[in-house]
């Protein structure tokens, strides 16, 4: 048996909470990730005393954080705030409380990049390639979505409609950073960052925090809401050849196809079954690459496959209905994963997918996951 | 005049690497137990973990993964060269590189042939860069 395997179907969230995401210098990691604790917890109903586990991500002490919101847990995880951890840390969170460390596990992300003036590359981020002045992830996609145009012929217009289709949501989510509608045509006219990718293929920096509550599905029937289960995981790593941070010279398209392939296994469900999709959104690339990944569409065909409206709402796979890293909040996957929870339980508002009842949410990074949600 | 862009960090592992550029020399750590040809440098053999490594030219040929052009400056240093070419290039010995792509690169495709060119970027410091070789 797949260690995965001992999470199908058992483990519940059962709380979620964010906080505004925008520019909050007046505060810190502790304050923003306390704010979305406080909503996560009224959220699921549950008394701060009955929180036994904690997993914080991106903040800096997980000590400091446990005295801020007065807490003894029984299980504690720490992860750094890189942006592939959201995942992770729910997998590992699920686990936790499947091996009985914990009963109920608050996992939370607090962002400051925004009020910190974090750049993302140059001496950040020092690496053997600095002296040729190839630095940031956004370096590393531009280099992988130029792979893609040449190897497959796909064009920036078609890039286009992954921005546009995102800000379309983000401008039907009061939570969102950015609410102006964006074009095919605003999208090719955009600045230049690292060729051929465009401000409009960024993800946003700004603050902000996410908190998730998890416990087991037996648990979960005594919470404030319906209960949304996790019915699949998957994951893939890959370290050997990442020398050039964050590239793969595949698009990694074969570390996303196994870790789909064993998240649908395990959940019973393939593409055509996904009623709404959270795609890690880094870079407006990485949507292209994960849907040819996970066999949303053929290798090489995600270009054609998003023209038209393909992943807004109403289309045939809405996706990142709040809007994504690139318009709503750069929340490195947490906010995704809450929006899956949303969408499930039927409170996105004019941003709600009728008869929601399968999401996906999947990160294609080094430490590539997936995670499938169903209603209970 | 001083050199405003980002200098290699210089170590015991990356120090042959920019000695031999010095010399014109395009070089990969090589484990002399396995003969894996690895960039950057490692401490052991990421293949077979033996610490007994050691440094070989490379054949100075390669093909382009990708290009494209910085049009943001993460260095000042960089601010008057923008945009300037950025580049992967797979050597033919196996590892990538990043690095910037020179001379007529009009031509430039995912898979085209490059060749190392040395450039002179200080008095103490020499940048491998590619060109298209036109094949």
């Amino acid at each position: 048996m797949a260690s995965g395997d001992l999470i199908r179907d058992r483990v519940s969230v059962v709380g979620v909470g964010n906080t505004p995401y925008g520019s909050f210098p007046e505060t810190d990691e502790y304050g923003l990730a306390a704010h979305a604790f406080r909503n996560a917890l009224e959220d699921s109903g549950l008394q701060k005393s009955q929180i036994d586990g904690l997993l914080v991500c991106r903040i800096p002490s997980y000590v400091r954080m446990g005295e801020v919101l007065g807490l003894d847990p029984g299980w504690t995880m720490t992860l750094p705030g890189h942006g592939r951890m959201a995942g992770m840390a729910i997998v590992e969170a699920a686990m936790a409380l499947v091996t009985g460390q914990a009963k109920y596990v608050a996992l939370m992300y607090a962002n400051i990049g925004r009020s910190r003036r974090i750049n993302y590359g140059g001496d950040e981020i020092p690496s053997f390639w600095d002296p040729w002045g190839f630095t940031s992830p956004g370096g590393a996609h531009a280099m992988m979505f130029r792979r893609h145009m040449d190897l497959y012929g796909t064009t920036t217009r078609q890039l286009a409609e992954v921005s546009v289709a995102f800000r379309h949501h983000a401008c039907l989510n009061p939570d969102a950073v950015m609410k102006k509608p964006i074009t095919i045509e605003d999208h090719e006219a955009a600045r230049r960052i690292v060729a051929p990718l465009g401000l409009l293929d960024y993800c946003l920096i700004n603050d902000g925090a996410v908190c998730i509550i998890l416990t087991m599905k037996d648990r979960a029937r005594d919470c404030r809401k319906a209960p949304v289960n996790i019915i699949g995981v998957g994951a893939r790593d890959e370290y050997r050849e990442s020398n050039i941070s964050l590239y793969a010279t595949d698009c990694r398209y074969a570390a996303v196809k196994e870790a789909g392939a064993v998240a649908y296994r395990m959940a019973g469900v393939g593409p055509p079954d996904i009623d709404a999709f959270m795609c890690y959104d880094n870079f407006s690339p990485t949507v292209l690459f994960t849907l040819e990944g996970l066999g949303f569409c053929p290798r090489g065909e995600a270009g054609r496959f998003v023209e038209n409206g393909t992943l807004k709402l109403g289309g045939q796979l809405p996706t990142n209905t709040d809007g994504g890293h690139l318009s709503n909040s750069y929340m490195q996957g947490w906010a995704l994963n809450i929006e899956a929870v949303r969408q499930l339980r039927g409170e996105a508002g004019a941003r709600q997918v009728p008869d929601c009842n399968v999401v996906q949410y999947a990160q294609a990074t080094p430490c590539t996951r997936s995670i499938i949600y169903t209603r209970a | 005049m001083s050199y405003a862009k980002p200098r290699p960090r210089i170590d015991p592992l990356t120090a042959p690497f920019w000695e031999n550029a010095r010399r014109n020399i395009l070089s990969l750590q090589v484990c002399t137990a396995c003969g894996d040809k690895h960039l950057p440098p490692s401490p052991v053999c990421p293949k077979c973990l033996s610490s007994d490594q050691d440094w070989r030219p490379a054949s100075g040929g390669g093909v382009l993964e990708a290009y494209g052009e910085f049009h943001r400056a993460y260095w000042n240093g960089f601010a008057d060269d923008l945009p300037y070419s950025s580049a992967i290039v797979r050597l033919d010995e196996g590892p990538l590189m990043a690095t910037n792509l020179v001379g007529e690169t009009s031509a430039a495709k995912v898979g085209a042939k490059v060749r190392v060119v040395f450039d002179v970027v200080a008095d103490d410091l020499t940048l491998p860069r590619f060109e298209l070789t036109g094949d």
